[in-house]
């Protein structure tokens, strides 16, 4: 398991870019939304926190349609089918080394980025703790979502009409906790709910694309 | 004699072309009555006025868009365990209607909020998570459309089924936490006391009956021509490796 995850991490490194892309994209996202919107500064202030997460939301979907199918083109996913690992095992380790290269760097970034949106000062502490719980769920659901589309050809658009609808649940909570740190009320209540779900989309998540990479490699 | 049964296609064929042709003259019946009684011989509400009639379709559709996700995840479920084809066939048929039935809520529902709220649309968290439901209904449909293999996908979409009903619920009570709502609670429930007026009452229950008649010939409909369409092409893989062979 630490092989592959290792493996994974390098795979990414080396790929050149698979570090930055992402952060790369949600810089130009948080870039584009004053031009979009306007530069007044209370507006962006308003809507930060909501900015931010949509764009975390989004840097995770666009690397998710390569983290299962490099593996799948060149059959070291059926490999590692025949290996004693479960498919459960594989797919969440995966989902691991796609949250340190994607969702890790993206935490980091997240209050520097708050700084060109005006975030206010008190929502920095809550939106990278909310943006650390949640992002794990992100990197989980869309290895289902890649799971589900590694079979198709030009599947990625597909992948994104599967997985944003179920990227609901965790973008709510997580927007609603950084919305509130950053009016100063209190933000237990979203964040003990966010991580609920993200706890129970760890846990239960793997079986669900476990379940469904099999049928895929049937 | 049990319900499995009719999980041969044959005998299910048989069952569903007798059936059909009461579901289609029950579903007109139960359509034409419920809606000439309720549009023509109700009277107007004291404070909506005529635009209350809407009702007739709205609620209709709106249960029917659920119980048809709810169907779908039934029959995937059986197509998980008892792997019976009629079962995915069936669940993948009543998809297309369920987003016409949500489509029909959300249209009708903005018609009577425009003149009612002042507004075609808003942020409550009943829209929403129906909005929702109808992006789930788009993804299973277009799941079903991008895999060829026609097992692999009828297993994809049955785990998709699953997984969204899960995040759909969890997505309706998280909307309920993310905003406050501009749209009525229940009023058809059979545990309170305040309903919706009997005068009203009555003729929205065959309206409602008209429509779960109608979804049930739609699905029977469709599923029938999934299986002719399955066999169609079983025959015609056939006829094309016996032309191989006869060539070889």
């Amino acid at each position: 398991m630490r092989a592959l995850f290792f493996r994974d991490l390098a795979l990414a490194l080396r790929a050149g870019g698979g570090f930055g892309l992402g952060l790369a994209f949600f810089l130009i996202v948080v870039v584009l939304v004053p031009f979009s919107v306007g530069a007044d500064v209370t507006l962006l202030a308003r809507i930060a926190p909501g900015v931010l997460w949509l764009g975390a939301l989004l840097a995770c979907l666009l690397s998710l349609d390569r983290l299962l199918a490099v593996d799948w083109e060149d059959g070291a996913l059926d490999l590692l089918a025949t290996s004693p690992l479960p498919l459960e095992g594989v797919v969440a380790v995966k989902a691991a080394a796609h949250w340190v290269t994607t969702g890790l760097p993206l935490v980091v970034a997240a209050p520097l980025f708050g700084v060109l949106l005006n975030l206010a000062p008190a929502g920095y502490g809550t939106l990278v703790l909310s943006l650390c719980l949640g992002t794990p769920a992100l990197s989980m659901i869309g290895a289902f979502g890649a799971a589900l589309t590694v079979g198709i050809k030009r599947g990625g658009l597909l992948l994104s009409l599967l997985v944003l609808p179920l990227y609901v649940p965790t973008l709510i909570f997580g927007a609603e906790a950084a919305r509130r740190a950053a009016e100063g009320l209190d933000a237990t209540t979203p964040l003990m709910l966010l991580a609920g779900v993200s706890g129970a989309v760890l846990a239960l998540m793997p079986f669900a694309a476990g379940a469904v990479l099999r049928v895929n490699l049937r | 004699m049990s319900l499995w049964e009719y999980a041969n296609p044959v005998r299910f064929l048989g069952l569903s072309e007798r059936v059909m042709p009461w579901l289609w003259a029950g579903a007109a019946l139960c359509l034409v009555v419920g809606l000439v009684w309720g549009f023509f011989f109700t009277p107007d509400d004291f404070r909506q006025g005529s635009t209350v009639k809407i009702i007739y379709l709205h609620v209709p559709s709106a249960l029917m868009a659920i119980n048809a996700w709810f169907m779908m995840l039934v029959a995937s479920l059986i197509w998980i365990v008892r792997r019976h084809h009629v079962s995915a066939l069936a669940a993948r048929a009543a998809a297309p209607v369920g987003i016409v039935m949500t489509l029909i809520a959300l249209v009708t529902g903005a018609i009577w909020g425009q003149p009612m709220w002042g507004t075609w649309w808003a942020w409550d968290p009943r829209l929403t998570s129906f909005l929702i439901l109808f992006l789930f209904y788009l993804g299973y449909v277009a799941l079903w459309e991008a895999v060829e293999d026609p097992d692999t996908a009828a297993d994809l979409t049955s785990i998709l089924c699953l997984v969204g009903t899960v995040f759909a619920v969890l997505s309706r009570y998280a909307v309920n936490f993310w905003n406050q709502g501009l749209h009525q609670g229940a009023s058809l429930s059979l545990d309170t006391e305040e309903n919706v007026a009997d005068v009203f009452y009555v003729p929205l229950l065959v309206c409602i009956a008209g429509f779960v008649l109608l979804f049930l010939a739609l699905v029977l409909y469709r599923t029938g021509t999934e299986i002719r369409v399955r066999r169609t092409r079983a025959l015609i893989a056939r006829e094309a490796r016996g032309g191989q062979a006869e060539r070889a």
